[in-house]
């Protein structure tokens, strides 16, 4: 009997114990922590702030790939210069591909037939909200109040203040790819109500002209003077580069021009101490961190500690093939993927650069036509060096696999063909002289000498976007240029296989924006799908 | 009226009487129960007196003696495997049997969740298969000894390869993005289905030849006892247990040689070498080499296996045990790749206080060893131009030939995008594990002193194993040649890398059951309560990636991972039997999974079923044809939350990696990311219809069953697209959606002849599964198209399936091929199927799926005097294939590749496709139909009897697997679970002997 009631006992203890257990169900990751956490200190401020940059050259939280920030996408194609470049140069003159790649997506650009469902757009569109609510999630953790009940005071509270304003330049640096790209996408900020409890508004093209603009002036008195912040961090003069940008483009994104503002905005970059790099061709080398005269802001890629298959890994070893040697790339072996159209080769005196070195071309077996639709072998269509993955000196990176390039998202280059662009269209506030001396700064770097300057009355707009070809091939410029010039979708302005044609053609004139993803625009009830689409 | 009543007190006159007859004395009865296919005594039978309680059961010979009451008439011979049977001994003293090898017999019982039953009680969807219709040969994994057997189970192996797990679908899974793979208990043990690092398959570390029957529970109502795991069905296994008597052994002994049944059919080398030198350039012919090298035949080999298992049982003291020992040695076909396991298994049931307390123990545990064969060698055997030889005459890369760069500053050599040398990737690299794996309960089962009705079960169990491994490959192999360049610039190559994982789940069960006859109203009534806790903790070791000479390429941020998830149940079930023709089953099941927030933690899963045994009512109690009838009806709603993250109801934030950091001024940064997370997510929940008839005609000589059900998943873990700008993941499984299984079920069996000496037994059993998705968003949306998933070789990023609503789950979504007049695809040519002048991704189309619309298993088994066999075939109908050889290397860009030429599918010479159109890769022209007919075994077995001067019997088998494939499909094989016909380790055709020795 004795027994029995042990037993009883024993059963009535086992119950009881698992009806306890209920609170074994609350379960938590062996490394991953909270926000809580993260934001307990500065060194986690700093972390999560440095992600708000990283997700612009890196594509998840393993390098080179396994834990992808951007879902519905091959990891290597989600970063965001890969995704970016590809919209905005293979979709023109600049750029084609070889048709072996059968990547999806990637044939629908020199043809200009993309759909709502494209890959690459999709991954840029989430690439770029991506980074805004990373920003969003981080300006709000950043919050003055926030920030004192964490109890971090002093200069690391001051150092979080200027965090959060770079991460308000970084949102509204993708708003402007957003507006430019898609035009009227969905619009989120730190105001919104916390993620996962609303819906986003459709945001018009102009409204988002607007808000990138009153944003870029709000935080302009406190970001960093000009070339007084770190490697990599953003400055006055990149919120001035940006909005000159825009203002370049303002009548293509509002309708009205403003000129004069391209030019304001530009004069304060170009008089804050910036100059050209000597030698044009050190400009996308492995050690191009040491640009810093000419470079505003830059993506940062590292061969061992910033890995991933975009970005300047992508540029080097997309760009290599044929019978380029990868060395020449400081590369262990290219991908056989990108190249140019006869348009390109033909902006310059000579494809050697043997005049005008901006000429990096690589024409050994490769030809200059474009015999097969859509997307011939890749010996066809001359290869550009212009990205390498190796030092001033020709030592290759640190990796043979993962490039060192950094990228230049602003340098002053574009600020000199912002100004003269801006003069030529009539925005007052300059003059012709000026800007002619800024072009042919370029010339004489672009020539070793000034055999190649031009006088006041070769600089016409036609010869600005010729020049522009010319000094930031391949950089991410030439949709968005060609837009301005009225050369994209118009039949006036021809290459290879435009619309589909092996002559070229015109075509709709609603192609100048990308249409909002297809998968967008289920999730958000708000949003209409741009027209023609 | 009046009849009945007079029948009644006739029986009750007639009984009475006996009684007082035989009160007086008792009698020993005595006799010989006999296999009917060989004559051979049956050892083990239990005999009981019908309505008494003490039997007994025969010895190893078959033979038994019972004392009985001589008032007793009848007694009952059952035994697993055989027919139960009731024989007549009224006025006898001895009764010699012959029991009928069951064919799926009614009288069976069979296990179910928490309990068993009988097979004529049951009420839902379950279907019992015992280890003498296991599935024969040399079968290394569990699940391969159903295959085909059962109605609604879809068994699909994952290829060839040594312990090469399966996919399991039982009513064609009820998930999208969660699992769709079944629970799997064994001894009561609810395993976790995740694999374990240097394991082919979890179940692989179960030796087959423990195992004596399998359940598996089909519908809602049976399964919704297991609740929270039990959406795709649950399958139950029990392994062999020891019997009363002298000790036995058996001894068995298999030797089996395995070779390859078909090769990818790729141009010969003189085939290539001429269509290069009619439409090759200069440069291109100038690439050819001198050789004629079939790659295939290179990698593969004949493979040798032996499977040797012994086992002993017996009873120390009225203590049932069995011990069982096996080793199995198994070469892959694929050159290099072996398993070894040993394995064993102890259990033990002593029982205690006059049977009051029932201890189960069951231990089993298994060591194995692999060498894994690099299989990127299957897909580098069908690209690598046999032109070329396999060994170079440098001794560079190890001596294999390799393609070479002519670039002399590149330090490895080797030219770019090149596949490697298949015997390269074979004997170069090392990939060596070593597996333990225990798994282990002990039950205790109480029936109570004060209310012997009321059973009280405490079951603790555990399931630990360990994995660990290393890759080795040299530095002079090509695969790993120079691969990193340290920081001095010195280039290192090879690998060097360890892995380790453990993981340990832990069990612990308890309930209370109370099962009573009220005779005074006819009832029956078993009630079952209980509660059960599930650990599962997982070890990740993360350890660095090193280089052939210990170079650190990359060291992990964190060593150890530790993933942790519980969960916790509460369930209860009612059986009631009114006059054991009316069965009423009640189940509910409340579960807790760690994986869900507070708010939505908990699930409720209710069942129930009705039973109608009507071959027992009146009109039928006479009839000559029909000896079983019984009409189920089920419904039931049964959870899920496998197959999810463990923790992203919240965003945590995650800490790259040593190669993610961003450099900001002059220092890298690791980063902070927030992870996506869907705050509400919650069980996703199946709800099943099930109407069932079980029927036996001719004294159950032909016997089955018809079942139909009707399958909605409601709040299905979906992988939705997220609005930007609202999470940190722009896509995240949340709880949208629904989808529908509906489908129709036969099993057959039939013994055809039942004769002394010859018996003849057919079994068949068809399943028709559809499915559709008919909710996928929040919001409907005609412009979107579905969810897109699944990767292909030959496009980096292309997705092949997609999930849209009003069509089958996983739809392949591709383009539609236009045809020339000859029926030739036109390369490069579409359809515009939107009809807006443009083909792009728009045009792409659901056309067909994996998943066959029918599949059928048919067995057949024959005993003659000492001679038995049987085969085992099956079908698969209307399941297609996406041919991804055919798409990659079926193009003349792939021969003609870059700067080497590689091998083309012999189609191309049909279909001169160019690959370089856009899309070329996702024509339907690719989605084939794979319908297939595959006898899985035939097997022929002789019964020597006695040897050793009758010390042991002996019986002797042989047996071919994966005998013949009867198809349409011109790929390599038309049978696999994802639909996509790549890089696949070929199933063998195994040729078996055995031998097994009874002792």
């Amino acid at each position: 009997m004795n027994k029995n009631i042990f037993k009883t006992g024993l059963v009535v203890c086992l119950m009881v114990s698992l009806i306890s257990c209920d609170k074994k169900l609350d379960r938590f990751p062996t490394n991953d922590i909270t926000a809580d956490k993260v934001y307990a200190d500065f060194n986690g401020y700093r972390q999560a702030f440095a992600k708000v940059y990283a997700s612009f050259s890196l594509t998840g939280n393993n390098g080179p790939a396994g834990n992808g920030d951007v879902q519905g996408i091959d990891e290597g194609t989600s970063d965001f210069l890969r995704m970016f470049w590809w919209a905005q140069e293979m979709s023109t003159d600049e750029a084609v591909v070889q048709a072996g790649w059968n990547d999806p997506g990637i044939h629908n650009f020199h043809p200009m037939n993309w759909s709502s469902d494209n890959v690459i757009l999709k991954g840029l569109y989430y690439r770029s909200f991506y980074q805004i609510t990373l920003a969003n999630d981080f300006i709000r953790q950043a919050a003055d109040d926030k920030v004192s009940q964490r109890g971090i005071t002093g200069t690391n509270a001051d150092a979080i203040k200027a965090y959060k304003t770079e991460a308000r330049f970084l949102r509204a640096l993708q708003y402007w790819v957003l507006m430019d790209m898609f035009g009227s996408p969905a619009f989120v900020t730190e105001d919104d109500a916390p993620l996962g409890t609303f819906i986003p508004e459709q945001t018009s093209r102009t409204e988002l002209f607007t808000y990138i603009e009153s944003e870029l002036k709000d935080i302009e008195a406190t970001l960093a003077a000009p070339r007084a912040n770190e490697y990599g961090r953003a400055d006055k003069a990149a919120a001035w580069s940006l909005l000159a940008r825009m203002y370049l483009n303002a009548e293509v994104y509002t309708g009205t021009a403003k000129n004069a503002e391209a030019i304001t905005y530009a004069k304060k970059v170009i008089d804050a101490g910036y100059s050209l790099e000597p030698d044009y061709r050190h400009l996308m080398l492995a050690d191009n961190h040491t640009n810093k005269n000419e470079f505003i802001l830059t993506i940062n890629y590292d061969g061992l500690k910033t890995q991933g298959y975009g970005g300047t890994t992508f540029l080097t070893h997309a760009s290599s093939g044929g019978s380029m040697p990868a060395s020449l790339s400081g590369i262990g072996g290219g991908w056989g993927g990108i190249r140019t159209t006869k348009n390109i080769p033909a902006l310059f005196p000579d494809v050697n650069g043997t005049a005008d070195k901006r000429a990096q071309f690589y024409t050994n077996g490769q030809g200059l036509e474009l015999t097969a639709d859509p997307a011939p072998a890749f010996t066809e269509g001359y290869a550009i060096t212009k990205y390498r993955n190796v030092t001033k000196t020709g030592v290759q990176g640190s990796s043979p696999d993962f490039a060192d390039v950094d990228f230049p998202l602003f340098r002053l280059a574009e600020m000199y063909l912002v100004y003269a662009e801006a003069v030529l269209r009539g925005g007052t506030g300059g003059d012709k002289p000026t800007a002619l001396g800024y072009i042919n700064a370029l010339r004489t770097r672009a020539y070793g000498n000034t055999s190649g300057n031009i006088s006041l009355s070769d600089l016409t707009l036609d010869f600005i976007i010729d020049e522009r070809g010319r000094e930031l091939y391949w950089e991410g410029f030439r949709r968005t240029d060609l837009i301005r010039f009225n050369r994209f979708t118009e039949g006036t302005y021809l290459w290879p296989w435009k619309g589909g044609v092996s002559s070229g053609t015109g075509v709709s004139a609603n192609l100048k924006v990308f249409p909002i993803p297809s998968a967008e625009v289920n999730a958000n009830t708000n949003l209409t799908q741009n027209t023609g689409y | 009226m009046s009849r009945k009543t007079m029948l009644k007190a006739v029986v009750l006159c007639t009984m009475l009487f006996l009684s007082h007859v035989s009160y007086s004395q008792n009698k020993v009865v005595s006799g010989k129960v006999t296999d009917p296919r060989d004559g051979s005594g049956i050892p083990g039978v239990n005999v009981a007196p019908k309505g008494g309680t003490t039997g007994t059961q025969t010895g190893p010979d078959g033979s038994y003696q019972l004392s009985v009451d001589g008032s007793v008439t009848t007694l009952i011979f059952s035994s697993v495997g055989f027919t139960t049977q009731e024989v007549n001994i009224a006025g006898k003293t001895s009764a010699d049997v012959s029991l009928a090898v069951s064919t799926a017999s009614l009288g069976e019982v069979v296990v179910i969740g928490y309990g068993t039953a009988k097979k004529k009680d049951l009420t839902g969807a379950i279907t019992s298969i015992s280890s003498k219709d296991f599935v024969k040969g040399a079968i290394t994994t569990p699940e391969q000894l159903i295959i085909g057997k059962v109605a609604g189970v879809q068994i699909t192996s994952n290829g060839g390869a040594p312990g090469a797990g399966s996919t399991i679908r039982i009513r064609g899974g009820a998930s999208l993005n969660a699992s769709n793979d079944p629970l799997i208990v064994i001894d009561g043990i609810p395993l976790d289905n995740g694999g374990i690092s240097g394991s082919p398959n979890a179940l692989s570390l179960i030796n087959p030849n423990d195992i004596e029957t399998f359940s598996i529970l089909k519908d809602a109502s049976a399964s919704a006892i297991y609740g929270s795991r039990a959406s795709n069905g649950v399958i139950i296994i029990t392994t062999k247990k020891g019997s009363r008597g002298k000790p036995k052994f058996n001894f068995n002994t298999q030797v089996s040689v395995a070779d390859k049944t078909k090769t990818v059919d790729v141009l010969t080398a003189n085939e290539l070498r001429d269509y290069v030198n009619q439409n090759g350039t200069d440069g291109q012919k100038a690439f050819l080499g001198g050789a004629n090298t079939n790659w295939q035949d290179e990698i593969y080999q004949t493979a040798v296996s032996v499977d040797n298992n012994l086992s002993m049982s017996g009873a120390i003291n009225s203590m049932p045990y069995r011990l069982s020992v096996g080793y199995l040695n198994q070469e892959g076909i694929l050159r290099t790749g072996k398993l070894q396991r040993t394995s064993v298994g102890i259990n033990l049931s002593p029982k205690f206080f006059n049977d009051h307390l029932r201890i189960d123990l069951n231990l089993k545990g298994s060591a194995s060893s692999s060498r894994f064969a690099n299989e990127g060698a299957i897909g580098a055997a069908v690209f690598f131009d046999p032109t070329q030889s396999v060994y170079s005459k440098s001794p560079r890369y190890g001596g294999y030939f390799e393609f070479l760069d002519p670039d002399p500053t590149n330090v490895k050599g080797l030219r770019a995008l090149a596949p490697l040398n298949p015997v390269g990737l074979l004997e170069q690299q090392h990939n060596n594990s070593d597996v333990l794996r225990s798994i282990g309960n002990i039950v205790f089962d109480y029936k109570f002193h004060f209310l012997p009705d009321l059973r009280a079960n405490l079951n603790l169990g555990y399931d630990i194993s360990q994995g660990e491994g290393t890759t080795r490959i040299n530095d002079s192999a090509a695969m790993g040649y120079k691969r990193f360049k340290d920081g001095a610039g010195v280039y290192h190559g090879g690998t060097n890398n360890h892995y380790s994982q453990h993981r340990s789940n832990a069990t612990a069960e308890f309930y209370l059951n109370y099962l009573k006859d009220i005779k005074s109203i006819d009832s029956r009534v078993d009630i079952t309560a209980g509660t059960g806790y599930y650990d599962f903790i997982t070890t990740v070791v993360n350890s660095p990636d090193y280089t052939k000479d210990g170079t650190v390429v990359s060291s992990p941020k964190f060593i150890i991972d530790k993933p942790q998830y519980t969960l916790l149940s509460y369930y209860g079930r009612l059986n009631y039997t009114f006059k054991d023709k009316y069965l009423l089953t009640a189940a509910v099941r409340t579960d807790g999974s760690s994986r869900f927030n507070k708010v939505n933690r908990w699930g409720v899963f209710p069942s129930v079923a009705l039973a109608w045994k009507i071959n027992e009512e009146g009109f039928l109690n006479n009839s000559q044809i029909i000896s079983d009838l019984k009409l189920r009806l089920g419904y039931g709603v049964t959870g899920q939350q496998d197959g999810i993250g463990y923790f992203d109801y919240i965003s945590y934030y995650n800490l790259s990696s040593n190669t993610a950091q961003y450099q900001l001024g002059d220092n890298f940064y690791n980063l902070y990311r927030p992870g996506g997370y869907y705050e509400s997510r919650k069980w996703e929940q199946t709800a099943t219809y099930n109407i069932g008839l079980d029927f036996g005609l001719f004294n159950n000589r032909i016997n089955g069953s018809v079942e139909y059900y009707f399958k909605e998943t409601t709040d299905l873990l979906n992988e939705i697209n997220q609005s930007a700008g609202t999470n940190f993941s722009n896509k995240v499984v949340a709880n949208v959606g629904s989808m529908e299984n509906r489908g129709v079920e036969l099993n057959l069996n039939s013994d055809i002849v039942r004769t002394k000496d010859l018996t003849w037994n057919v079994g068949f059993n068809a399943t028709y599964n559809k499915n559709e998705i008919t909710k996928l968003t929040i919001s409907t949306d005609p412009n979107f198209r579905g969810n897109q998933y699944g990767g292909i070789s030959g496009g980096t990023g292309t997705t092949l399936f997609i999930h849209s609503v009003g069509y089958k789950r996983g739809s392949f979504f591709v383009y539609q091929q236009v045809y020339d007049k000859n029926n030739k695809p036109i390369d490069g040519l579409f359809e515009d199927r939107n009809r807006d002048g443009i083909v792009n991704d728009k045009d792409q189309y659901q056309y067909k799926n994996a998943d066959p619309d029918v599949f059928l298993g048919f067995s057949s088994s024959v005993n003659y005097k000492k001679w038995n066999g049987g085969f085992v075939m099956r079908a698969n109908l209307g399941n297609y294939i996406y041919n991804n050889i055919n798409a990659t290397a079926g193009t003349r860009n792939n021969i003609f590749g870059v700067a080497f030429l590689a091998n083309a599918y012999r189609d191309f010479l049909n279909t001169g496709i160019s690959g370089t159109k856009t899309g070329w890769g996702l024509s339907d022209y690719y989605i084939q139909n794979a319908s297939f007919l595959r006898m899985d075994n035939i097997n022929i077995g002789y019964n020597v009897g006695n040897v050793f001067g009758n010390r042991a019997s002996l019986r002797i088998n042989a047996n071919v697997q994966n005998v013949f494939v009867v198809t349409k499909y011109k790929g390599l094989d038309p049978e696999m679970a994802s639909g996509v016909d790549n890089n696949f380790y070929p199933r063998p055709r195994t040729f078996v002997l055995g031998a097994n020795l009874d002792f």
